[in-house]
């Protein structure tokens, strides 16, 4: 094989990640978003019904430099942010214990399981006017209503994977002379590794979605209400960059997760 | 690997116990649904003897092995290894079961130490040692870092092997480990096992449902009665050792299959008659596979 060595930085193997940034992959994305944009702005150029009513690129982009010079502007996203990852962080502090205990003891499984079932169906967003009232802070109502939107996910994708485990897996290791916590740190823990970072993908999705529909509700800070407020004031191109910066803020969310994901259960993916 | 050198490396040679099973019985379910599946069932792993134990699927043969390695307990019966009665899952009876069982978190090394790890016997150091060694004997010593799905089937079974045998277990069993394997490596993975098995001679079951098989690795045959199972006949298979595949064209060869063939024709006709249909399909299929060959 004619491979050149590996420079590692950090753990991190340089040359692959050269080549995943500068890879095929990567240009066919590039190309592809340059020609949602150029067909967005021909629709609007030429006034296609309904798709061409939205504000065309070239009107948004002499607005976007405007907002990234305006300090309220990444006022939102710190916001935002901030919302998102504390109900985010409380739910995996809450959530991954009791998924994994629920997983483990059918005891509490089958206490909390029934009234677990009732109260997930109920949207996160249901609970805003109780939130509102309940919690002494508005913020606080926020983040209560957003961590909701992680929490339910995330118990039950570690309760799922501890259910799943196979059980020849803890039989091989009873064999072999382990037990008790043992067995839970070496073979439980890593065999629901995988459904916990499908929790924490689908979580972080369902959290920026509260977090935006929360702060057009009840709230007068971040890129949700960047949104809301454009809209009221007719300022339609913010309108379009706030949609935009949200989809940004989803997207860097979980690809922080995936990543996270990737570096800790190697033995999934091999590349 | 060389014939000569012993597969327990520095640790002395393996000593085999030996397993004696009497009336166990083992059902599922309860009223309507209760399903006997092991029934009265005795037989003795000779201490240093391959025994194989041949039936067609879903006869039982996995739910005896689970109650040899007491993952689960027999309805009633006695399992003894060396004469004392076996408690729960241990270190002693290791199994390596239908599909690779290796924990898929865990590299080819972390996987072949982590018995001696986790009970702390040895050293890190020196437990790391004895797996290279071992895996050298079965030519893994290139894959120790990788994880089991970077490995191929073949590859996995002979990782699990070695992780059994660092464990110096008194009784190995072995699930049918080479189902599932093509024809190719399924021919080379025995020609390994029965190797490593005649360097030792350590107690070892070996389950399958293919006779040719059975035959080519077996000291003693014990073969099942149809479900509920129990052990209908041991065949004492006094072939030479060394094996060779070129034995497989000899007339006591022949004679063996012959005499087998005959009791596993009757157990499908008995099958037959009790009109179970599914069973006997299965039968018939473990047959027609065996004869064509
Ligand atoms: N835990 C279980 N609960 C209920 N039925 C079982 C269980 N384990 C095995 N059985 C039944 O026992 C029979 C024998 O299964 P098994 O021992 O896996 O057969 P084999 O290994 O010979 O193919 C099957 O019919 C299966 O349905
Ligand atoms: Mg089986």
């Amino acid at each position: 094989m004619t491979q050149k060595k590996p420079v590692y930085f950090m753990g991190i193997n340089l040359r692959k990640l050269r080549k995943s940034i500068f890879s095929k992959t990567t240009y066919r994305g590039i190309v592809a978003v340059i020609a949602t944009v150029i067909l967005w702005e021909l629709c609007a150029r030429f006034e296609v019904p309904i798709i061409g009513m939205i504000p065309a690129p070239s009107s948004v982009f002499s607005s976007l430099v405007e907002q990234l010079q305006d300090p309220a502007y990444w006022e939102c996203w710190v916001v935002s942010y901030d919302r998102v990852l504390s109900g985010f962080i409380i739910a995996q502090i809450i959530g991954i214990p009791l998924g994994l205990i629920m997983g483990l003891s059918r005891h509490l499984r089958d206490l909390s399981f029934p009234t677990l079932e009732i109260l997930r169906p109920i949207p996160p967003l249901a609970w805003v006017p109780t939130a509102v009232i309940f919690w002494p802070t508005p913020e606080m109502s926020m983040i209560f209503v957003t961590f909701l939107g992680a929490f339910f996910t995330m118990v039950l994708n570690i309760l799922g994977g501890v259910k799943n485990i196979d059980v020849r897996y803890i039989r091989s290791a009873q064999s072999l002379g382990s037990s008790g916590f043992d067995i839970f740190r070496r073979i439980v823990l890593p065999a629901t590794l995988p459904s916990l970072f499908t929790g924490m993908t689908v979580g972080m999705g369902i959290t920026w979605a509260v977090v935006v529909a929360a702060e057009m509700i009840a709230s007068r800070s971040g890129l949700g209400f960047l949104t809301w407020k454009s809209y009221v004031a007719g300022d339609y191109p913010v309108i379009v960059i706030g949609m935009i910066s949200i989809g940004i803020a989803g997207y860097l969310s979980s690809a922080v997760i995936r990543l996270l994901g990737d570096r800790l259960t190697p033995w999934r993916k091999i590349i | 690997m060389s014939a000569h050198e012993h597969i327990s490396g520095n640790g002395g040679p393996l000593q085999g116990g030996e397993m004696q099973i009497t009336a166990v019985s083992k059902s599922f379910g309860i009223g309507p649904l209760r399903q006997q599946v092991i029934e009265n069932c005795s037989f003795t792993l000779e201490r240093g003897k391959l025994t194989v134990l041949i039936g067609p699927s879903g006869c039982g043969k996995t739910t005896l092995i689970n109650l040899l390695a007491g993952y689960e307990a027999p309805d009633s019966g006695t399992i003894t290894v060396d004469g004392a009665p076996i408690k729960g899952p241990g270190k002693d009876r290791l199994v390596v079961f239908q599909e690779t069982a290796l924990f898929p978190w865990m590299t080819t090394l972390e996987n072949v130490t982590y018995g001696p790890i986790v009970r702390g016997e040895k050293s890190k150091k020196e437990v790391e040692e004895e797996a290279m060694h071992l895996l050298r004997k079965v030519g893994l010593e290139d894959f120790r870092d990788k994880f089991p799905i970077q490995l191929s089937g073949g590859m996995q079974r002979r990782c699990e092997l070695v992780r059994a045998l660092i464990n110096r277990p008194k009784i190995m069993m072995m699930d049918e480990p080479f189902r599932g394997l093509d024809a190719m490596t399924r021919e080379l993975m025995q020609e390994y096992y029965v190797r490593l098995f005649e360097e030792n001679h350590l107690t070892n079951l070996f389950i399958t449902s293919e006779l040719e098989e059975a035959i080519f690795l077996a000291d003693r045959l014990v073969i099942l009665t149809n479900r509920p199972a129990s052990a209908r006949t041991v065949i004492e298979i006094e072939l030479p050792r060394p094996r060779e595949f070129k034995l497989l064209a000899t007339r006591e060869y022949l004679h063996y299959k012959q005499q087998a063939l005959e009791i596993l024709h009757e157990e499908a006709l008995k099958a037959f008659s009790s009109g179970c249909g599914a069973t006997v399909a299965d039968f018939l299929e473990a047959y027609s596979e065996v004869e064509s060959k």
